[in-house]
């Protein structure tokens, strides 16, 4: 074992928020030591993926009263408003940051930073760079650090463990994954943002990274997470890879089509149609589906999304990406077809619980991002709000820890815990079971599509439940057949695995425990939202051993100008 | 409809140092990648094969390999495409860490030379949120790098000699000194043409013809030779425009 690593501020995950927090904290102060720790190169994190746009009141006709209020609703008022208060302030002066720093935002005509149209948002105010919007960011984030010599990277390094002691988090255990060694680290501040777990499901538009490796890590470790049971769907995915078609093909004015050759939205969203939220119109696909009305394909039932009559011009400009991916993936030319699309999972809005400046429940430990739930997202995110969210709390939390590291001394994870962590990695590489770690990933997310998906009810829930400890108990009996540990795919599938498990099963324990419909979350068995009851979020701490059943407590929403009404668009 | 694929996957185990190509029957589909196959051999036989991918999506410039002799990516390459058998072997011009990992730390690090980022001055980050379509064209092009190392696997300069920055820093350096929002410009300039700048490229093209993304970094090397050329010129005058100025004082 080598020495332990030590560094003032660690933070794990090198997407759009961790890398936004590493910024804020370098620049705060140059002498801070700040380590990135990243399972994949942070280039190839999934903020990449994102496509559509970030959200800033930055329009003459726009503001951000207007932005709040579209967020609360969007949120079905589960949301705590001060955060969303704070979020919309902030939203602008981070995209003039990017700017700055050479993002290459699209322009109007006369230079200045152009927006588009998005779902649920009453203006256009959606900021991008084509419809590569999260890839041009990430990769300025990433390509600013170079810019600062006390930004550390670790590239290719998987978080296996947070350690803590009686006052709060102490450092991590890390496998690098190049030289196949275990190494572990000690720190003053621990910044989690390591995205969301999209992975528990099948049928997802995430890349196969989102495992939600922090939100496990930081359960493990005591911290708090909340409104669990808040999954979105995207409504345009294409069939079988589940790839998305951002949602700004309908905003540059797309519209979506059943079998019937009608814009169907018109019996669910008619104010906004197209531009409706995503939970309205996922859930109006499947009434579609359900009704008769879809097409069949070889990869199920799908709806058409029609951009031709944008035309070539506009779609060059404005829709490049969804183009070449329509063309690469499913060999059809949006110019002069329409794109088969259906519903996947696509989002987390839950997740670890901080307050605005990113603090955990655990002291010294941090969180943004898609792997922290602020909230700002409540029970449905509004689309090209998450990326704002990864600059403004991610931000946050680098400005935070950094304040946290100048004032506290570093402590020592104790040979006891690290020794204990290794032994577990390495139980985990020889256990002498027979199942296969990828055989139980497939079912766990099969489970999750059908059980946690876009409509629930009672019975489906609880049989879930039941259906992941089965698979719980499976997992003690995997076995590993790579035994070299260099870039060792079966060890971090496994670890992953671990980790998605336990997080499955409180979505599902969450879900069920909230008997109303509200935002992205739909019942049968309770098909109105219930303010008097469940106007609150529900937070999920572990209680006893790892294994055990976790504990749920309430905790109010924040209200502070914007009374809940019924959601109509 | 499928068809059945072999599949051959070039391996390399560190910790032996034995090399050894796998050879592997797929029954594929139209739709299935590259990357498809390899996970399907990897979860269904097993066959503990390691590689790098996460979008699934060709854009995050993770899977690139020589698929029959071609750099490419693996998520965006089909299997009906390809002739059978299918080739698989890792990046050229960087160390193997296994099977079809490669070691691109070093080609990373090279990112610093070109200095990829911006610095502004006060009086024009009050201007900060112009910038016109036509000015934003000039780094269109070299701004799509998803640093998949394609280029720099297939470029017979770096290859030889591993001081050469390499097409994707070159490229990266191309679109920061075309930002209109740049300050950094001459800066850059004297670390592109320094020892291990653009001056080493002999404009083989190869990295133009394999990058995914249409970057053309052969094209931004040679626009920036040209560049280099008027900034030592330039810089060699330089003293002798200050003591012109100072004359007329
Ligand atoms: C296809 C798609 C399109 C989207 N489009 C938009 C959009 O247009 N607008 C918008 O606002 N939002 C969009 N979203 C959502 C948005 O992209 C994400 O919520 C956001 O990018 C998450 O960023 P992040 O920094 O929190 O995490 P990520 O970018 O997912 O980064 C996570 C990081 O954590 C690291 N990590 C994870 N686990 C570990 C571990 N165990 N050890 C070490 N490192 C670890 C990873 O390596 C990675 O660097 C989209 C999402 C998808 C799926
Ligand atoms: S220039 Fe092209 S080939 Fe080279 S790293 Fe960038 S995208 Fe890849
Ligand atoms: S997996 Fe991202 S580019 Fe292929």
């Amino acid at each position: 074992m080598n020495p332990i690593k030590e560094h003032d501020i660690l933070i794990i995950g090198g997407g759009g928020a961790g890398l936004r927090a590493a910024l804020s904290a370098a620049q705060l102060d140059p002498k801070l030591s700040i380590a990135i720790l990243s399972k994949v190169y942070p280039t190839r994190s999934h903020t990449v993926s994102a496509e559509g746009g970030c959200a800033a009141a930055v329009g003459k006709d726009d503001n951000i009263k207007n932005h709040a209020e579209d967020t609360i609703i969007g949120s079905d008022y589960l949301a705590d408003q001060d955060a969303v208060e704070f979020f919309v302030k902030h939203c602008k002066e981070e995209i003039l940051l990017l700017e700055k720093w050479g993002c290459p935002w699209s322009r109007s005509a006369d230079g200045a930073i152009a927006v588009r149209a998005f779902g649920g948002m009453s203006k256009k105010r959606t900021v991008f760079a084509a419809d590569r919007t999260g890839f041009f960011m990430l990769h300025n984030l990433f390509e600013r650090t170079y810019l600062h010599p006390n930004i550390h990277r670790y590239n290719e390094w998987y978080v296996t463990k947070l350690f803590t002691d009686d006052k709060g988090v102490t450092g991590v255990m890390a496998i690098h994954q190049k030289e196949g060694e275990m190494q572990a680290f000690r720190a003053k501040a621990v910044i989690i943002a390591t995205g969301g777990a999209g992975k528990m499901y099948k049928n997802s538009t995430n890349s196969v990274i989102k495992t939600g490796d922090g939100m496990y890590l930081a359960y493990d470790a005591g911290a708090a997470l909340k409104d669990m049971e808040f999954v979105q769907f995207h409504p345009t995915a294409l069939p079988k890879t589940g790839i998305l078609i951002t949602e700004a093909a309908r905003g540059e004015g797309g519209y979506l089509i059943n079998n019937k050759k009608e814009r169907f939205l018109k019996d669910y969203v008619p104010e906004k149609m197209e531009l409706g939220p995503r939970d309205m119109i996922t859930r109006a696909i499947i009434s579609e589906y359900r009704k008769g009305n879809g097409f069949n394909g070889p990869y199920g039932k799908y709806v058409e999304l029609d951009i031709r009559h944008l035309g070539e011009k506009v779609i060059n400009e404005k829709l490049p990406q969804i183009r070449e991916l329509a063309i690469e993936f499913m060999h059809t030319d949006p110019v002069k077809m329409p794109i088969p699309v259906t519903p996947a999972q696509h989002y987390t809005m839950g997740g670890i619980s901080t307050d605005i400046k990113g603090q955990t429940t655990v002291p010294g430990l941090f969180a943004a991002g898609e792997t922290a739930c602020v909230s700002i997202n409540g029970a449905n995110r509004l689309g090209s709000n998450s990326l704002a969210e990864c600059l403004v709390f991610g931000a946050q939390a680098g400005k935070y820890a950094a304040t946290h590291a100048q004032k506290n001394k570093v402590r020592s994870p104790s040979a006891g815990q690290i020794k204990t962590e290794t032994g577990r990695i390495e139980k985990i590489l020889t256990n002498e079971g027979n199942e296969n770690p990828f055989k139980i990933r497939d079912e766990m997310q099969e489970t999750m599509d059908h059980h946690a998906g876009i409509i629930k009810n009672e019975k489906s829930l609880s049989s879930g439940i039941e259906k992941i400890k089965h698979l719980q108990r499976q997992f003690t009996k995997i076995k590993i057949n790579q035994n070299n540990t260099v870039f060792n795919g079966e060890l971090i599938t496994t670890l992953e695995l671990a980790g998605m498990l336990k997080l499955a099963e409180i979505t599902l324990l969450a879900a069920s425990r909230r008997r109303e419909s509200r935002g992205a979350h739909y019942r049968t068995d309770y098909p109105k939202r219930n303010d008097k009851k469940f106007l609150n979020h529900l937070l999920i701490s572990k209680s006893g051993g790892i294994h055990m059943t976790p504990s749920i407590k309430t905790e109010p929403v924040t209200i502070t100008k914007w009374q809940p009404r019924e959601r109509k668009y | 409809m499928t068809k059945k694929y072999t599949i051959r996957i070039r391996r390399y185990d560190p910790q032996t140092g034995k090399n050894w190509y796998d050879i592997h029957n797929i029954y594929a589909e139209r739709r299935m990648t590259v990357l498809d196959a390899l996970n399907q051999i990897n979860e269904h036989e097993r066959a503990g094969i390691s590689y790098r991918s996460s979008c699934r999506m060709s854009i995050c410039g993770s899977c690139g390999t020589i698929v029959n002799g071609k750099s490419v990516l693996m998520c965006n390459t089909f299997l009906k495409d390809l002739e059978d058998p299918v080739t698989i072997e890792p990046l050229r011009n960087f160390a193997i860490v296994k099977d079809l990992v490669v070691d691109t730390d070093a080609a990373m690090e090279k990112l610093r030379d070109a200095l990829p980022y911006t610095t502004f001055s006060i009086t024009k980050s009050r201007c900060e949120s112009v910038q016109t379509p036509k000015q934003l064209e000039k780094i269109k092009q070299t701004s799509q790098c998803i640093k998949c190392m394609l280029c720099v696997s297939a470029c017979p300069i770096y290859g030889l000699d591993y001081n050469f920055m390499g097409p994707a820093a070159a490229a990266i350096a191309y679109r920061y000194n075309k930002d209109s929002r740049d300050h950094v410009g001459e800066k850059r300039l004297d670390s592109l043409t320094g020892r291990n700048g653009v001056w080493k490229c002999n404009f083989v093209g190869e990295c133009s013809n394999v990058c995914p993304k249409n970057v053309d970094p052969a094209g931004a090397i040679q626009k920036m030779k040209v560049m280099g050329v008027l900034h030592c010129i330039k810089s060699a005058l330089k003293p002798k425009l200050k003591s012109k100025s100072k004359s007329k004082k």
